[in-house]
């Protein structure tokens, strides 16, 4: 008899099991409210697929040894919530500009500060993206639901790895502690992608360009390899070390923010639903988006001409996808998020004056409603 | 002469960055000429280091290289050595990225016995960022944040990594240039977490300031205050004065961290039927 490829997943256990299922062999970590299952499972789990759990001593020592053991040929990954997400900053940036491909997972809780540790918010869409400091693109991908942290774990991990470059997974405390039925891939199905290796013996310049589709991106050998290769977090050559040369410089910082800006449409996902004839448009995503939808379809149900854009891709912000949508006539374009209105700053920003963008907004742990986001609507009509 | 020890720089980097009478260049030589003496294979040693002018030698040795964060390359490390254990994992540091801001990874990492290899180039200040007070600068030395004197008492580094639960630590300074690569040789072959204190003139911010007038003078001054670990023992405190030990002050065995995971990895796969 087949085995059944139906499981009932929590979020955060979800998680672990779709990065597991993309390859990742490496995870450190440390304690934090609501993404510790994440650690805890990947330290039952990891071990009984060969792999290496450790919680380190802190946050940041954590995002420290994913980007170690990345350079030594293991997937890795990171989880953490809003404080440690801070914490990890500057070694994220560090991925970024040594182009380390990891994974780092935030489910987010409510801030500013320790903010209320248990409850769900989506205040880091804007820290997610500008956290660092210095210019630098960043793939953030947002899920709803818990299958969907499986395959977007996945996604996370193969985007990472083809463009060698850290990506951020946005959950919110409620997905991360959701239970909800996941069908898993069959073996077959699953689609797995590994960072290209330079060739064997060859002269290897670590962050020098090649020719062709991808050639934007340079194979990373694993350290051990043979290549004897130096990485460092300042300005580089090709060759991978130290230059003060604004020539030399120059083309390394915009090749790591145009190897994702470039490929945006492809980054770039999203779920549409009656968008095409629209004249009202709620634009969500995460935890919040689940409400948006069922406030879009009651409001169809009763005739009003509302669809929506909920966003799995956050950044690079689909802003084509927007102004697609926003080429048509849209008298308002509704934003419910939980946070004070920072992805209706970026609808805004692309919809440059062409409709009205209003906020449906909460930031002290309590959720979005469908009743919130039809009353937006009705207030538009 | 020893061996030519070119083979393991990577010439062409040169001219280093390092001021003229700079300590560094003779701690990346003892490091350099330990390796050779004990034959490792170049193409599984990796290097990592944090921020500050010691942890700019990576880029200058021809291994897998790391140059990290500031602080956290002991961090780096960790994850390299368990992703891969049969590399050998030297961290190379600074007394201000080691013990400031990168204390709790140091205590950590002895803590739990990971076979890093750890060499702390300690001139007793920030020399990169032109000469502040570091967690080890002497009482009553001056640094440029230190315009009256220090006041903050210094971290004895190896009593900090013993303390910690380090398995092999040790000191030396660079004019015991063939004692310091014997330690680090010592070190590298120590299986388990090791520590090398190795005192490093920089002439340029912390002599300069403290009445000595160039690299000479502070060698000299290594020379007339090192002593060994047994003379030091026997000294009675009140004729200590400004000197201090050199030596191997601990190498004892305990289980290492990789060889320990590598069992729950095992017991893991037994218990799921993996293996
Ligand atoms: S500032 Fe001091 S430590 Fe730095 S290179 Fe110059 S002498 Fe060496």
């Amino acid at each position: 008899m087949e085995e059944s490829r139906s499981r009932l997943y929590q979020g955060n256990e979800a998680c672990v099991e779709g990065a597991i299922a993309a390859g990742m062999r490496f995870f450190a970590g440390y304690p934090i409210t609501p993404s510790t299952e994440i650690a805890e499972l990947c330290s039952v789990r990891l071990p009984q697929v060969g792999g290496t759990f450790i919680q380190m001593e802190d946050e940041i020592a954590s995002m420290a040894a994913v980007c170690g053991a990345s350079l030594a040929g293991l997937k890795a990954m990171t989880a953490t919530s809003g404080p440690g997400f801070s914490l990890k900053q500057e070694n994220i940036g560090f991925a970024a500009e040594a182009e380390i491909p990891c994974v780092i997972v935030n489910v987010q809780r409510v801030g500013p500060s320790t903010g209320m540790p248990t409850s769900p918010a989506q205040g880091d869409l804007m820290q997610a993206r500008w956290g660092r400091h210095g210019d630098q693109e960043i793939v953030v991908l947002s899920p709803a639901y818990v299958d969907e942290v499986y395959s977007l774990t996945i996604e996370a991990f193969n985007i990472a790895e083809e463009l060698r470059t850290p990506v951020i997974l946005l959950m919110d405390e409620v997905v991360g502690h959701l239970r909800e039925k996941v069908t898993l891939p069959k073996p077959g199905d699953l689609v797995i992608k590994d960072r290209k290796k330079p060739v064997p013996g060859s002269r290897y310049l670590p962050y020098a360009p090649g020719e062709g589709e991808d050639g934007d991106v340079p194979p990373l050998a694993a350290f051990g390899d043979g290549f004897r290769f130096h990485v460092t977090g300042l300005t580089h050559g090709p060759d991978g070390f130290p230059t003060n040369s604004p020539s030399v410089g120059e083309p390394q910082i915009k090749r790591i923010n145009s190897k994702i800006s470039s490929r945006r449409e492809k980054l770039c996902k999203a779920e549409e639903l009656f968008t095409e004839d629209a004249d009202i448009l709620v634009v969500s995503f995460g935890s919040s988006a689940r409400s948006a939808k069922k406030a879009v379809k009651d409001l169809r149900a009763v005739g009003v001409k509302v669809g929506l854009l909920r966003l799995i891709t956050l950044w690079p912000f689909p802003e084509h996808v927007i102004q697609r949508i926003a080429a048509g006539k849209l008298k308002a374009v509704i934003v419910p998020e939980m946070n004070l209105g920072q992805l209706a700053r970026e609808v805004r920003r692309c919809l440059d004056g062409r409709a009205p963008v209003i906020g449906v907004n909460r930031v002290a742990g309590k959720l979005i409603e469908p009743a919130d986001v039809i009353r937006a609507v009705q207030e538009v009509k | 002469m020893g061996s030519d020890l070119t083979k393991y720089l990577r010439v062409e980097k040169l001219p280093h960055i390092w001021c003229a009478g700079c300590g560094h260049g003779i701690v990346t030589q003892a490091i350099v000429r330990a390796i050779d003496e004990l034959g490792l294979d170049p193409a599984k040693v990796t290097i990592v280091s944090g921020i500050g002018c010691s942890s700019r030698a990576p880029g200058y040795m021809n291994f897998d290289t790391l140059h990290t964060t500031h602080g956290r390359a002991i961090a780096f490390a960790t994850g390299v050595k368990l992703a891969r254990p049969e590399l050998k994992v030297i961290v190379i540091t600074g007394d201000g990225d080691a013990a400031a801001i990168g204390g709790n990874h140091l205590i950590h990492a002895a803590r739990r016995n990971i076979d890093l290899t750890v060499v702390c180039y300690n001139n007793s200040i920030y020399g990169m960022t032109s000469g502040q007070y570091s967690p080890v600068t002497p009482l009553g030395s001056f640094a440029s944040t230190a315009p009256y004197g220090m006041v903050e008492r210094p971290f004895d580094l190896c009593e900090l990594v013993m303390g910690a639960g380090g398995t092999f630590v040790a000191r030396s300074t660079t004019y015991h240039a063939r004692h310091l690569t014997n330690v680090i040789k010592q070190a590298i072959q120590h299986k388990g977490f090791s520590f090398v204190d190795a005192l490093s003139q920089c002439p340029t911010y912390f002599g300069r300031r403290n009445n000595m007038k160039d690299a000479l003078a502070m060698l000299n001054w290594y020379k007339e205050n090192a002593v060994s670990r047994d003379d030091w023992a026997k000294m009675p405190p009140a004729e200590r004065g400004s000197k201090f030990p050199i030596g191997v002050f601990r190498d004892e065995e305990a289980p290492e961290y990789c060889e320990t995971y590598r069992k729950v990895i095992e017991k893991a796969m037994e218990e799921v039927g993996a293996k």
